[in-house]
C-alpha cells in the first residue's frame, strides 16, 4: 500500500515574483515520516499542494511509485491531505464527512463498518450523528484525520495539522499520527514551521529556508552535523568559532583543536552543542572563566569565556560551579563540526 | 443583564414590525369596505366585492398572477443560471480586467431603464419579440442579472477554496466538488439572490408596458389601472396580492435562515461590493 515518493527539481513560482519552491529534489521511501520544516514562507506549503496536484509546479517532477503524477488530477492521486484547519464539510455531519472519500469514489458497500473504524481508529467513536459545530478544535481535527485515512491514500499530507491546538492537545495528536502512521505504513510528508514537532515526528526532515533545500537527514544529524551556520542556527547551536583546517586538526584562538570528522580545508567555522562540552583536562582543552550560571532544574546553563571567546555549555545540575570560577573545558573531538567559512 | 439585553430587543423587533405592518392596515380595511366616509375611522358598511373581484371567474386577476408568477418564476432561474457562474468568477478568482468587468456588469442598472429598453424595443420588435412573454421575460433580465450576480461575487468572494481543496484530495472531480461542497455552502445566498430576482421582476411595471405593449398582462398593470381608476377596494385588494410574495418571502426566511446562520452563509455583505 505505500508509495515511494520522489521530487525532482520542483520549482514553482507565483505569478512572477521569486520562486516560492527553487530545484528541490529529494526522495521519501515506501512508509516513512518526512517533515518539511522551515519558517513561515519558506514554500512548505507550496509543495505540499503540489504532491497533492492542486499547484502544477512550474519545473520538475513528482513520481509515486516509479511513475510521474504530473498532469494527473488531484482527485485521481490517492493523496490525502489533512489542513491547517479541520475544514469539515458544515453541511455534514461527523459520518458525512468521514465518509464523504467513500462515496467520491462510489464504493458504497461496507462504507458505513470503515466509517466507524476511522472514527474508533482517532477515538472519535460515538461522535458519528453530531454536526462539526458541536466539536472542539481538537476533535474536528482527528475528524479531518480520520475522513483522510478511510480512503486509504498512497500518500498522506500533512500540512501544520496541530498548529492550532493548545499545547496539551498538540502532543496527544502528535501520538495518535505517529502510531496511526506506523500502523497504516502510510509514506508520509508533514510540513510544521516547529522544529521540536519535526524531531519528534519524522524519520527524516527536510529544511527549507526561502524555497531551498538545506538539508535533507535523519533529526539527530541536524544537531551533530549540520550543513551549514544557518541550518545549526534553526537547531539552536550557539557556539560558533572561526579556524583554521591545516593537517587535521583547526587552529583556533582557543588552540589547535582536533576534530574526529575533519571535514572541510581552508577557512571553517566549527561548531559545537552545549550539551557535549564537558568540563575537564584532555585533548581540546583549555582554560576558561565562569561568566553567568542559569539554573533550569534538569540543567545549568553556563557562559564561559576564553581569550574573548564566549562558549554557552548546558551541563547536569549536580556540577555546581560559581561564577567567576575558572575551569578546564575541553571540546570533545568527536562533538565538534567543522562548517565551511 | 442577559435578559434585560433580549428583551430590548425584542421591543425593538416589536417596533420594526409595527412599522411594517401599520401601512397594511388601511388596505386591509378598504379591502373589506363597503362604505368608508371621512371622519369614520373604520369603515362603516362591510363588503367582499374586493374578494369577488379576486376570484371572479374570466376575471383578470388570476390571469395577470399567473403571468407574474411564470415571468418572475423564470427569470430568477434565468437570473440564477447567469449570476452563478459569474458571480463565481467575479467572487473566486483574481485576475486581470476584473474592474472593468465588474463595472460592465452593473452597467444595466447604471443607465436608466427606460433608455436601453427604447433601443431594445425597436431591436425585439425586428426580431419579433416584442409584445411577447418572451420578450417581457428578457426584458426583465435586464435589471435582475446584475444584482444577482453582485450578491453571489459578495457570496464567494467570503469563500476560500479550501473546502474544495479537501474534496479533492478525497478523490471529488472539480464538478462533483462543486456540486457537493460548493452548491450546499452558496444555497442561502443563492436563495436570496433568487428571490432578489424575482420581487424585481414582480414589480416591474415600465419594462413590461413598453415591452409587452399592453398585449401581456402582469399583475402591477392591474393595479396601475386600478390606482388611476379611482377605486379603493379594488386598489387596495390588488396592493395585498400583489404584497404577498414579499412576505411570504419574509417569513420563509426567517423561518430557515437561523440570524447567526444568515449572516455567515446568506446576506453576506451585500454592501461589500456595490
Amino acid at each position: 500500500m505505500s508509495a515511494r515518493l520522489e521530487l525532482e527539481n520542483v520549482t514553482h513560482c507565483y505569478g512572477r515574483g521569486e520562486p516560492a519552491l527553487s530545484d528541490l529534489s529529494l526522495t521519501v521511501e515506501p512508509g516513512e515520516l518526512v517533515a518539511l520544516l522551515g519558517p513561515s514562507g519558506c514554500g512548505k506549503t507550496t509543495a505540499l499542494k503540489v504532491l497533492a496536484g492542486l499547484l502544477s509546479p512550474s519545473s520538475g517532477d513528482v513520481r509515486v511509485e516509479g511513475s510521474s503524477v504530473m498532469g494527473i488530477t488531484p482527485e485521481k492521486r490517492r493523496t490525502a491531505m489533512v489542513f491547517q484547519k479541520p475544514l469539515l464539510f458544515p453541511h455534514m455531519n461527523v459520518a458525512g464527512n468521514v465518509g464523504f472519500g467513500l462515496r467520491m469514489r462510489g464504493s458504497t458497500e461496507d462504507s458505513e463498518q470503515r466509517i466507524s473504524e476511522a472514527l474508533e481508529q482517532v477515538q472519535m467513536e460515538g461522535f458519528a450523528d453530531r454536526d462539526p459545530g458541536e466539536l472542539s478544535g481538537g476533535q474536528q481535527q482527528r475528524v479531518a484525520l480520520a475522513r483522510a485515512l478511510v480512503t486509504s491514500p498512497k500518500l498522506l499530507l500533512l500540512d501544520e495539522p496541530f498548529s492550532a491546538l493548545d499545547a496539551n492537545l498538540r502532543s496527544e495528536m502528535r501520538k495518535l499520527v505517529k502510531r496511526l502512521q506506523r500502523e497504516g505504513d502510510y509514506t508520509t510528508v508533514f510540513v510544521t514551521h516547529d522544529q521540536e514537532e519535526a524531531v519528534i515526528l519524522a524519520d527524516r526532515i527536510a529544511l527549507l529556508f526561502d524555497g531551498e533545500l538545506q538539508m535533507y537527514d535523519r533529526p539527530q544529524a541536524f544537531y551533530d552535523h549540520p550543513a551549514s551556520m544557518e541550518v545549526a542556527r534553526f537547531f539552536g547551536a550557539t557556539n560558533f568559532l572561526e579556524g583554521r583546517a591545516e593537517n587535521g586538526s583547526v587552529r583556533t584562538r582557543l588552540g589547535d583543536l582536533r576534530l574526529e570528522n575533519p571535514g572541510p580545508t581552508g577557512d571553517v567555522t566549527l561548531t559545537i552543542r552545549p550539551e557535549a562540552i564537558r568540563l575537564e583536562k584532555g585533548e581540546n582543552s583549555f582554560a576558561a572563566n565562569i561568566i553567568s550560571a542559569t539554573y533550569l532544574g534538569t540543567q545549568v546553563h553556563y557562559a564561559l569565556e576564553s581569550h574573548g571567546i564566549r562558549i554557552r555549555a548546558a551541563l547536569p545540575p549536580h556540577v555546581r560551579l560559581e561564577v567567576g570560577e575558572e575551569v578546564s573545558v575541553r571540546l570533545p573531538a568527536e562533538s565538534l563540526w567543522a562548517l565551511e567559512g | 443583564m442577559i435578559p434585560l439585553v433580549k428583551r430590548k430587543s425584542n421591543a425593538g423587533l416589536a417596533i420594526v414590525a409595527a412599522l411594517v405592518a401599520i401601512p397594511f392596515v388601511p388596505l386591509f380595511l378598504w379591502t373589506f369596505a363597503g362604505r368608508w366616509r371621512f371622519p369614520n375611522l373604520i369603515p362603516s358598511e362591510w363588503s367582499l366585492r374586493g374578494v369577488y373581484y379576486l376570484l371572479e371567474p374570466g376575471g383578470q386577476v388570476l390571469g395577470a398572477t399567473t403571468n407574474s408568477l411564470l415571468i418572475a418564476g423564470a427569470v430568477a432561474l434565468a437570473s440564477i443560471t447567469v449570476g452563478l457562474p459569474a458571480g463565481m468568477a467575479l467572487g473566486g478568482y483574481e485576475w486581470r480586467f476584473k474592474g472593468v468587468v465588474i463595472f460592465v456588469v452593473l452597467l444595466p442598472i447604471i443607465v436608466p431603464p427606460l433608455a436601453s429598453t427604447m433601443g431594445i424595443h425597436l431591436t425585439f420588435i425586428r426580431l419579433g419579440l416584442a409584445d411577447t412573454a418572451l420578450g417581457v421575460f428578457l426584458v426583465h433580465l435586464v435589471p435582475t442579472v446584475p444584482y444577482t450576480a453582485i450578491i453571489l461575487t459578495s457570496v464567494f468572494a467570503e469563500r476560500t477554496g479550501e473546502l474544495e481543496e479537501v474534496a479533492r484530495t478525497l478523490g471529488a472531480s472539480p464538478w462533483q466538488a462543486f456540486l457537493h461542497i460548493t452548491l450546499p455552502e452558496v444555497a442561502p445566498g443563492v436563495a436570496v439572490a433568487g428571490l432578489f430576482a424575482f420581487l424585481i421582476s414582480w414589480g416591474q411595471y415600465i419594462l413590461t408596458v413598453l415591452i409587452g405593449g399592453g398585449n401581456i398582462v402582469t399583475l402591477p398593470m392591474l393595479l396601475f389601472s386600478a390606482a388611476s381608476g379611482n377605486d379603493p377596494v379594488i386598489t387596495s385588494t390588488l396592493a395585498l396580492v400583489f404584497a404577498l410574495p414579499a412576505v411570504l418571502a419574509l417569513v420563509v426566511a426567517l423561518r430557515y435562515l437561523k440570524p447567526g446562520e444568515a449572516n455567515e452563509r446568506g446576506f453576506v455583505g451585500l454592501g461589500k461590493v456595490s
